[in-house]
C-alpha cells in the first residue's frame, strides 16, 4: 500500500518536475524500507531526479532487471550463475554488483537462557537436529525449540548455504512467517532459538558466535560486522546492467556516500564503508 | 418462477378483455426486443389507454409502461389481486431477460468449478507424466564486475553457489516421511502434511462437534424463543469471522495460555491449531445441525410428549436419533471445512512437517504448505507441480465429503420422513 502510494506521489512529483529522470528501484523485500529511505532523503535534496521503490522480492527484482523493466534491482542474496547468464544472453553483460549494506544474521535466545555463545559448528548442528538437548551446549538438560524461516525467504537459503553448510534443516524445524515472528516466538519460549536480522531484537537476547572452538565469541554489533569478526555476515547488494553513468551514477554514488550509509544505520543494518 | 406460473394460471383469463387485449400482440414486441418495441405500442396500447394516448404513445420503449397506464384507468381496473398480476405480466421481456441472467450466473459458478477442477489437474498432472527434467545446464559464467568496493573493508566470505539437485523426483517420493522441498536434495514427502493435517482436523472435530449438537439441541428443543432469536444469529456471525483473526488470535493469545494450562513443551502445535480450528467449525456443525433438528416432524415430537415421556427424553431419544444423518452431513462439512482452512493453521500449529503421533508436537498441514509456499515457487517446477498436486488431493478430499455430506446422507434423512 504505501509502497504504491510512494509510487504515484513519485510519479506526480516526476510529472510536476518535467522531464524529471526517473530511476526505478525493484526487489528484495528485506531492503525495501532502506530503498525507500534512500529515495525520499536524494529526492529532497534532487527535485529534478525521481526514484521510484518496488519491492516483491530478490529474485523478482533480478528478473524485472533481465527483462529491463527496472534501472537498479535490490537484492538480498548474489546473483545465481544461471541469472547471470541470461543477463549475458539478452544486454551481453554479467551486470554489476554494488554491495551497499551489511547485514549480520543474529542467532537469538531467549532472556532467560543460560547459554549466551555458540560455535558454528553447533548452530549447525543445532539446527540439522543433530544437537537436541541444551545440557550438549552447556544450557540445561532440556529439548531445544528450534524456530526458523519458511522456506520461500532469502534468509532461509542463506542460513542453509552458509551455517548448514547445504544440508537441510531439521524436519522439526518450526517455520514461522517473517523474522518478527521469530522473535516473538523465542521472546516467549525459555527455550527457543531462532534466527532474523540483527536489526529486529526485541525482548530476546543475541547468541555470541565464534567462528569455531578455538576463536573468540562475538556478538553482531555495529563494529563487528563492520570489521568482519562476527561470522554470519552477508552483503545486501544493488544489481545494475552495465556500468552506471548519469543520473544513475550520482544516486549509487549518493547511496555509498557517507550520507546515504547514514541512512543504512539507521535502517538497522550496517554501513559498507 | 412463481410469477411465471401465475401467468399459465387460468384465472388470468378472468381478467377484462380491456387489460388482456395488449397482451395479445405482445410476442412479436418481445421477440423484435429494444429495437421494434415502439412499433407495437400503438397496436397493443391503443384500446385501453385511450384516456391518457399521449403517455403511452410517448413512453413507449418498454410494454411495462403502456399497460401501467393501462391499469390506472378506473372502470377496468381489476380487483387488487390481479391488479399485481397485471402490473407483472407486461414484465415479461425483463422477466425473460432476468431469468435467463440468472441462469447463466448460475452456470457460470459451475463452468467456473469445473475451470478450477481442469486447471488443479492439469498443473499437478504433468509431475506423473512428463520425463526426468533436465538437470539445469550450469556452465561456468564469470562473476558480475563490481562497483563501488571500499578495498580497505573487509571482505565478507559467502558460501559458493550451491547445485540443486532437480532430477530426482520419482511419484514414489510423494509417499516418504520427509518434507524438504527447498533443499539440495528436494524431498517431497506430503505423508507428514497428510498426517498433520488429520491432527487439527480432528482435535477441531472433538471439541466442535459436541459443542455445535448440543448448542443446535438446545436451540431447537429447549431455548425460549428470545434465546432461540438471538443465539443463532450470533452463532452464525462466528462463521463469517476472518479466519486470519482467529488464527492471530491463537497465535498471541491462545497459545501461550494453553501452553501455561497444560504445561507442554511447544508453544505452537497440533493442539492449539485444533482448538483455534474449533472456533471456525462449530458455526458450520451448529447451523446444520439445527437444520436437521428442525427437520424432525413435529408429529414425532408430540407423539413421544404425549406418551409420556419428559422434555429430555424426548430430544435425547426421539429428535437426536432421528436428525443423526443431518448431524453426521454437519459433522462432515465441518472436516472438509476443517481439513482446507490455511490461514489458522498457517499461523497457529508451528509449520513444522514432522510425522509424530503426539497432538501436542508442531505440525505442517497441506492447506499451510500451499499457502507458505506458492508464492515464491519457480514455474513450472517440481516442487510447483507438487504444490498444485497437493491442492489437487485437497479439492478431492473436500469435495468428496462435501458431496457425501449433500447427497447421501440428506437424501437419505429427507426419504426417512418422506412417510410421516
Amino acid at each position: 500500500m504505501n509502497k504504491s502510494i510512494f509510487a504515484a506521489a513519485a510519479l506526480a512529483m516526476a510529472t510536476l518536475a518535467g522531464a524529471a529522470q526517473v530511476i526505478t528501484v525493484k526487489g528484495s523485500d528485506t531492503m525495501v524500507i532502506l530503498a525507500q529511505r534512500w529515495a525520499e532523503k536524494y529526492m529532497a535534496t534532487h527535485p529534478d531526479v525521481s526514484v521510484q521503490v518496488t519491492g516483491g522480492g530478490s529474485g523478482t527484482g533480478i528478473s524485472a532487471l533481465i527483462n529491463g523493466t527496472t534501472d537498479i534491482c535490490d537484492a538480498s542474496r548474489k546473483m545465481k550463475a544461471s541469472e547471470r547468464e541470461k543477463l549475458k544472453q539478452r544486454f551481453n553483460s554479467l551486470g554489476v554488483e554494488v554491495p551497499s549494506a551489511r547485514d549480520g544474521l543474529a542467532v537469538y535466545l531467549n532472556e532467560a537462557s543460560p547459554v549466551s555463545e555458540l560455535s558454528l559448528d553447533q548452530v549447525k548442528a543445532i539446527y540439522t537436529g543433530k544437537l537436541t538437548n541444551w545440557k550438549d551446549v552447556g544450557g540445561p538438560d532440556a529439548k531445544i525449540v528450534l524456530y526458523g524461516r519458511e522456506n520461500n525467504s532469502g534468509t532461509y537459503v542463506y542460513f542453509r548455504d552458509n551455517v548448514l553448510k547445504g544440508q537441510d534443516f531439521a524436519p522439526g524445524v518450526q517455520s514461522l512467517p517473517g523474522t518478527a515472528a521469530v522473535v516473538n516466538a523465542v521472546s516467549k519460549d525459555k527455550l527457543g532459538i531462532g534466527f532474523g536480522g540483527a536489526a529486529y531484537a526485541k525482548g530476546l537476547k543475541f547468541a555470541k558466535i565464534k567462528k569455531d572452538e578455538g576463536s573468540t565469541a562475538y556478538e553482531p554489533t555495529a563494529e563487528t560486522v563492520k570489521n568482519g569478526s562476527y561470522p554470519i555476515t552477508r552483503y545486501l547488494y544493488m544489481y545494475l546492467k552495465s556500468r552506471p553513468t548519469g543520473a544513475l551514477k550520482e544516486y549509487i554514488d549518493w547511496t555509498l556516500s557517507p550520507e546515504g550509509q547514514v541512512i543504512v544505520t539507521e535502517v538497522g543494518y550496517f554501513p559498507v564503508k | 418462477m412463481k410469477i411465471a406460473e401465475a401467468s399459465d394460471k387460468p384465472e388470468v383469463k378472468g381478467i377484462p378483455m380491456s387489460t388482456r387485449l395488449p397482451r395479445r400482440p405482445e410476442p412479436p414486441a418481445e421477440k423484435s426486443g429494444e429495437t421494434g418495441s415502439n412499433g407495437s405500442a400503438p397496436y397493443g396500447a391503443g384500446p385501453s389507454s385511450s384516456a391518457i394516448p399521449s403517455v403511452s404513445g410517448t413512453s413507449g420503449p418498454s410494454a411495462g409502461t403502456a399497460s401501467t397506464t393501462a391499469t390506472v384507468e378506473p372502470p377496468i381496473l381489476p380487483p387488487p389481486s390481479r391488479k399485481v398480476l397485471t402490473m407483472k405480466k407486461p414484465m415479461r421481456a425483463g422477466e425473460f431477460a432476468i431469468e435467463k441472467s440468472i441462469q447463466g450466473v448460475a452456470f457460470i459458478s459451475l463452468l467456473f468449478i469445473a475451470l478450477i477442477f481442469i486447471f488443479i489437474f492439469r498443473e499437478a498432472i504433468p509431475l506423473f507424466f512428463s520425463e526426468v527434467k533436465a538437470a539445469m545446464h550450469q556452465s561456468q559464467v564469470e562473476e558480475a564486475e563490481t562497483y563501488g568496493v571500499d578495498p580497505t573493508a573487509p571482505e565478507i566470505v559467502e558460501a559458493p553457489e550451491l547445485e540443486q539437485n532437480q532430477d530426482n523426483f520419482h511419484p514414489k517420493t510423494l509417499v516418504s516421511k520427509n518434507w524438504q522441498p527447498v533443499s539440495l536434495n528436494p524431498q517431497y514427502g506430503i505423508v507428514p502434511l497428510l498426517m498433520g493435517s488429520l491432527k487439527v482436523t480432528l482435535v477441531a472435530l472433538l471439541l466442535a462437534a459436541p459443542i455445535g449438537i448440543f448448542a443446535a439441541l438446545y436451540t431447537s428443543n429447549f431455548a425460549p424463543k428470545w434465546a432461540k432469536e438471538s443465539m443463532k444469529p450470533i452463532i452464525e456471525v462466528l462463521a463469517g469471522f476472518p479466519s486470519v483473526v482467529i488464527g492471530f488470535f491463537a497465535l498471541v493469545i491462545m497459545a501461550t495460555l494453553l501452553q501455561n494450562l497444560f504445561g507442554y513443551q511447544f508453544r505452537l502445535n497440533a493442539f492449539v491449531g485444533g482448538v483455534a480450528m474449533a472456533l471456525a467449525v462449530i458455526p458450520i456443525i451448529y447451523t446444520v445441525s439445527e437444520d436437521a433438528l428442525n427437520a424432525v416432524p413435529k408429529v414425532m415430537t408430540e407423539a413421544s410428549l404425549a406418551l409420556g415421556a419428559t422434555k429430555w427424553e424426548t430430544a435425547f431419544f426421539v429428535i437426536l436419533p432421528s436428525a443423526t444423518p443431518g448431524i453426521f452431513a454437519a459433522m462432515i462439512l465441518g472436516f472438509g471445512r476443517a481439513f482446507g482452512e490455511t490461514m489458522i493453521v498457517l499461523m497457529a500449529t508451528g509449520n513444522a512437517a514432522l510425522l509424530t503421533i503426539a497432538l501436542t508436537d508442531p505440525v505442517r498441514t497441506l492447506s499451510a504448505t500451499i499457502g507458505a509456499e506458492m508464492a515464491e515457487v519457480v514455474f513450472g517446477d517440481t516442487h510447483y507441480r507438487v504444490l498444485f498436486f497437493v491442492g489437487a488431493l485437497l479439492f478431492v478430499i473436500s469435495f468428496s465429503l462435501n458431496a457425501i455430506a449433500e447427497f447421501f446422507i440428506r437424501n437419505r434423512m429427507m426419504k426417512k420422513f418422506k412417510g410421516i
